[in-house]
């Protein structure tokens, strides 16, 4: 991948994203359902990227007890119910990666 | 009148106190109150730049993304795209899509920084993460410990953004260098430390009926449509879920309407 078209593209459009609005100062307005739906945009993407990363981490559907990458993802939701600390999610959640990976793999 | 002439007097010295000495207090301000939010950043932006030499970002577009994007959680979720070899054309959709929050924040502040230059107004866009959107509510709150006065409240701005802008961009540059120091990151199983990032966002997020159905809906969606080409499925996924928490509000709004109909 061409990385400098990577960086220009990310830029322009986070920039674009974060300027247009002070740019036009007040003279645009958004519709209330899309203020609602902003809110979802961000766990709804990151749950997608995790889902399949953890259920298939080798291209393929993997539902059992020897898949590591879901058995830590379940528990690392439980820890983060727990702890509600995004940090002692990371470190505790890695902590068991490494350990089910060491007993099972 | 005795009293009268003493507040007349403050006034006075009011009028006298150094404009260049309020604008600096403004900014120190800025940079203290950034320093909670930092704290938790900096491990992420050490993470950021331990992970995306592993992902397959070369160490000058790491660094770049960090100096030139800016964006903390758009990052973290480019190097996952970049992982999986998606295309350029996906990234940006993804990037924009998820950066899109955004514009809640701008529109928050409009009516803030409209009255100041258009090249000014330009670089507190650039450095409006969620961290300084975080600060400038504060700052703006009728408690502040700075006062109802925010004639010089864009140095506040300014000052966030300074504070989280080095440390960003410093934390990048200590992760690269980790990652270097300690070659075999990969093999550590560094790409769950990714998931379980992730995992830690979400969670948090999920206290309503809606933000439920909208993560559980995108989680089923993005099995289903994973074979699909480009990672298309993850967009589609996160438009699903978008939907299903909106219709979840939709149902919940005319459950009470049909409610007080009843009373």
């Amino acid at each position: 991948m061409n990385e400098v078209w990577l960086i220009l593209g990310m830029f322009a459009i986070t920039f674009g994203i974060r300027f247009v609005m002070f740019a036009f100062a007040g003279k645009i307005t958004f519709p209330v359902w899309m203020q609602q739906s902003l809110k979802f945009v961000p766990p709804a993407v990151l749950t997608a990227i995790i889902v399949p990363a953890v259920v298939m981490p080798y291209g393929d559907m993997d539902i059992s007890f020897t898949n590591v990458y879901l058995l830590a993802a379940i528990i690392s939701v439980m820890i983060s119910l727990v702890t509600k600390s995004l940090l002692k999610t990371i470190f505790f959640g890695m902590l068991v990666f490494l350990l089910l990976k060491l007993l099972i793999a | 009148m005795v009293k009268y002439c003493h507040y007349f007097i403050n006034l006075k010295k009011v009028s006298i106190i150094d404009h260049q000495q309020l604008k600096k207090a403004e900014f120190k301000a800025g940079c203290k109150a950034a320093i909670p939010l930092i704290i938790g950043a900096i491990p992420f932006g050490i993470l950021f730049g331990t992970l995306a030499p592993t992902s397959g970002l070369s160490v000058w577009a790491t660094m770049a993304m960090s100096l030139f994007v800016f964006a903390g959680s758009a990052q973290f979720i480019v190097l996952a795209l970049i992982a999986v070899q998606a295309p350029l054309e996906i990234i940006l959709l993804t990037t924009f899509v998820v950066n899109l929050r955004h514009l809640l924040y701008a529109t928050a502040l409009v009516p803030r920084v409209a009255h100041l230059p258009i090249a000014l107004r330009a670089f507190l866009a650039f450095g409006l993460t969620d961290e300084t959107f975080a600060n400038m509510s504060q700052r703006y709150q009728p408690d502040s410990p700075l006062g109802n006065d925010h004639q010089y409240a864009h140095y506040f701005y300014i000052g966030s953004i300074f504070s989280f802008y080095t440390t960003w961009s410093s934390a990048t540059a200590l992760g690269l260098i980790l990652g270097n120091i300690i070659p075999d990151m990969t093999s550590w199983g560094l790409e769950f430390a990714m998931s379980v990032t992730f995992i830690g966002m979400v969670v948090p997020y999920v206290n309503s009926k809606a933000m439920l159905s909208a993560t559980f809906s995108a989680a089923i969606a993005s099995l289903y449509f994973f074979y699909l080409p480009n990672k298309l499925g993850l967009i589609i996924s996160a438009l699903i879920g978008v939907a299903a928490g909106l219709s979840v509000i939709r149902m919940q709004k005319m459950s009470i309407n049909n409610q007080e109909k009843k009373v």
